[in-house]
């Protein structure tokens, strides 16, 4: 058997290949951008694509998996609030051919503004929710999840963390299942969500989940591993390991299957040790479930509820045990590393020319972010992708014409495409004044320079469309578009400034390639 | 079990060399785990990867204390990782500054006595200046390959099989260049 030493995110790529996967869909966000990277790069049987956003990446799922195609669709966890209108409905449709959703969480934000828990997704959305150890588990949970959804005619998520998708280990290669892709057959009262029909879709989903806990408890996905201690540990996903490395005598229940819990199997392990312990990352998920099962355990009062868990963590709370220190402590202050700009990014001369000006900036989620750190200093509002341009519109509802003559928003070009749309539209709907800067760098650049919409390129390679950011403004009723190389700093300034006031919708293409790109 | 931790700054090829190593480990028969950062922390952020090999290995990251090699391509990011080291571990240093941001705009100072503070607090240092061997190899870029070059004289694989490794791992047109490269690091 072949095998190989690939990244997480490679391996979830390697289970959609091996399973008969023929659609893919994305919208790059760190952790989860390389699963559709190796998809079109490695896996030539699969249409893979990059979606404007998340929401639209999941349609065109369903869509696929509805007309009887076996699909994937990743994203990273607050892609998934984009997409979670549709998850919440499909979840009552069902499927035709697997539907899988790969959704990688980031504890310790190491790249996103929270570190939401996904795992509430699953039990909220009513849809099963796998969740895999490492990166050769992950390729076989992948592969599990398509037959399981067409099995039980659920969409299945599967949950990776950072530590999942941007780790490597070996992992074994099996060839590829080929599955035909199913006919489509219509069918209204399964596919069409009228409040009759959902009324009874609800009943079907609702005796589903029943069957699927019952394949918790039963298939294996949820594993008791007898140890020889009076000690027993329930874990999940990476954590696993680290509970491996440090009780290692200690008896373990591995959640593979995080909804529907095994309850049956909690039960049995429970009464089979003497003291209950639940060693899981960011939220009281499975803690709060079992104490509602009337089980006594502990878990947050030792284990940590922010950030990501890490051996030495576990180890201390688990065993009390510090780790050993080699070396006295340094204690010269170390000045911190934070991520920068590029030296020569155009990013920088437009924050620069903010700054100078003084004015407030709603930011938005890019490279750009970083305007806010010295030696820019000029962001101050952000929260998620497109918020920058209904935030500058609500600063302007509030204070009126006075703050929007000292405000900017500004955004990406694959952040605009990929939610700055709308609030565009509703800046001139709702007869706002402000001042838009789309950063036009020619690419998505911060999870490492994917095309988009605006780039002409698809991510099969393909020449296509080449969005008009220019047009689009002008189409939905901006009437003062201007374009700009910001390098040319004084006149980038004299046409802010200019803009900004102008008592009526403006929107600046600041044009400049990225450094990065040739 | 050997745990190594690659640290640097973002850019510096702190990954490629670490999935040199594993590719090593790997063809040597040992079961491997690597974690490496992605995404905003790479603009020129503080980086680390952890590699392990071994009969079984579980956990991606490296406890804290139980760091058998700690290499740095950067003399401050291995001091932010020292409370990694195990107390028999050794540190592989490149004796080379870069400023960090607070540092470049003056807000803060670069820390003066990094190298003092290692020669006398330290039984197992080896702090090396890389800048003759990256001339002779013709390319700053080959700096994740001499530092690998340098941890190679601590590990069981010859040399072949590092060649070996490097020729699989990077790309067609830098495999002469790269192995030129491991070859001076393992001079130093």
């Amino acid at each position: 058997m072949t095998n190989k030493v690939i990244l997480g995110n490679e391996a979830v790529a390697r289970g959609a290949y091996e399973a008969g996967c023929h659609v893919a869909t994305a919208y790059p966000g760190t952790p989860s951008t390389e699963i559709l990277e190796s998809v079109a790069r490695d896996f030539k049987e699969i249409k893979a694509q990059w979606s404007p956003n998340e929401k639209v990446a999941l349609e065109v799922a369903a869509g696929a998996s509805i007309a009887g195609a076996r699909v994937l669709a990743a994203m990273k966890h607050v892609g998934l609030n984009v997409a979670a209108d549709p998850l919440f409905t499909f979840s009552y449709t069902g499927v035709n051919g697997g539907f899988v959703i790969i959704n990688a969480d980031d504890p310790g934000a190491w790249s996103s503004q929270n570190e939401q828990d996904n795992r509430h997704f699953a039990r909220a959305a009513k849809v099963p929710m796998l969740e895999p150890s490492g990166p050769a588990e992950a390729k076989e949970f992948v592969k599990l999840a398509f037959d399981i959804s067409e099995q039980y005619d659920r969409p299945v998520i599967v949950r990776i963390t950072t530590r999942i998708a941007h780790s490597q280990e070996i992992v074994n290669f099996g060839d590829r299942k080929e599955v035909p892709v199913k006919e489509f057959v219509r069918n209204p009262q399964k596919y069409v969500m009228i409040p009759a029909h959902a009324r009874v879709r609800h009943k079907i989903i609702e005796e589903q989940l029943i069957k699927l806990k019952e394949y918790s408890n039963t298939s294996g996905l949820n594993r008791i591993e007898k140890g020889t201690t009076k000690r027993g540990i329930i874990t999940n996903g990476v954590a696993y390991n680290y509970v491996k490395e440090v009780c290692p005598d200690d008896n373990i229940l591995k959640i593979g299957m995080v909804w529907p819990l095994p309850d049956d199997m909690i039960r049995q392990f429970a009464e089979s040790v003497e003291e209950l312990y639940v060693v899981e990352e960011l939220d009281p998920f499975i803690e709060d479930y079992v104490k509602a099962m009337g089980i006594s355990i502990t878990g947050k009062d030792i284990i940590p509820l922010l950030g990501e868990l890490k051996p030495e963590i576990v180890d201390k709370a688990m065993n009390g045990k510090d780790p050993d220190q080699a070396l006295p402590d340094y204690t010269t202050e170390m000045p911190p590393r934070p991520p920068q700009l590029c030296k020569g990014c155009p990013h920088g001369y437009v924050f620069r020319v903010l700054n100078k000006l003084d004015l407030n900036v709603n930011g938005d989620i890019g490279c750009y972010t970083l305007g806010v750190l010295p030696p820019y200093s000029a962001m101050h509002s952000q929260g998620c992708m497109g918020a920058s341009i209904g935030m500058h519109l609500g600063f302007e509802k509030a204070h009126g014409d006075k703050l929007a003559r000292k405000s900017v928003a500004v955004i990406g070009d694959s952040t605009f495409v990929h939610s700055g749309i709308t609030p565009l539209i509703d800046l001139v709907y709702n007869k706002g004044t402000g001042t838009v800067l789309i950063l036009d760098n020619r690419v998505t650049a911060m999870t490492g320079h994917q095309d988009n919409p605006a780039t002409g390129k698809t991510l099969m390679g393909e020449e296509t469309h080449e969005l008009d950011l220019e047009m689009l403004s002008r189409a939905v009723g901006v009437k003062r578009v201007v374009k700009v190389d910001p390098k040319d700093m004084d006149e980038f300034e004299r046409i802010v400034k200019e803009e900004v006031a102008a008592k009526e919708p403006s929107v600046i293409i600041s044009l400049r390639k990225c450094v990065l790109i040739k | 079990m050997k745990n190594i931790i690659f640290a640097g700054v973002g850019g510096q090829g702190v990954i490629l060399a670490s999935k040199v190593t594993m590719e090593v480990a790997k063809n040597a028969g040992y079961d491997v785990k690597e974690s490496e950062v992605h995404g905003m922390a790479q603009r020129g952020g503080s980086v680390d990867c952890n590699v392990r090999f071994g009969e079984k290995v579980y956990s991606p990251l490296i406890k804290k204390g139980e760091t058998d090699f700690l290499v740095s391509f950067e003399l401050l990011e291995l001091m932010r990782k020292l409370e990694y080291l195990s107390p028999e571990g050794t540190l592989i240093v490149n004796r080379e500054q870069i400023d960090p941001a607070p540092v470049q705009t003056g807000a803060m100072k670069y820390p003066p006595d990094i190298e003092d503070w290692l020669k006398s607090n330290s039984k197992n240092v080896k702090i090396i200046d890389t800048r003759e061997a990256l001339k002779e190899a013709g390319s700053r870029k080959a700096l994740n390959i001499v530092m690998l070059g340098v941890l190679s004289n601590y590990l069981e694989f010859g040399k072949e099989q590092w060649e070996e490794a490097i020729r699989k791992t990077v790309k067609e047109k830098f495999v002469d260049m790269n192995i030129k490269a491991f070859n001076l690091g393992r001079e130093l």
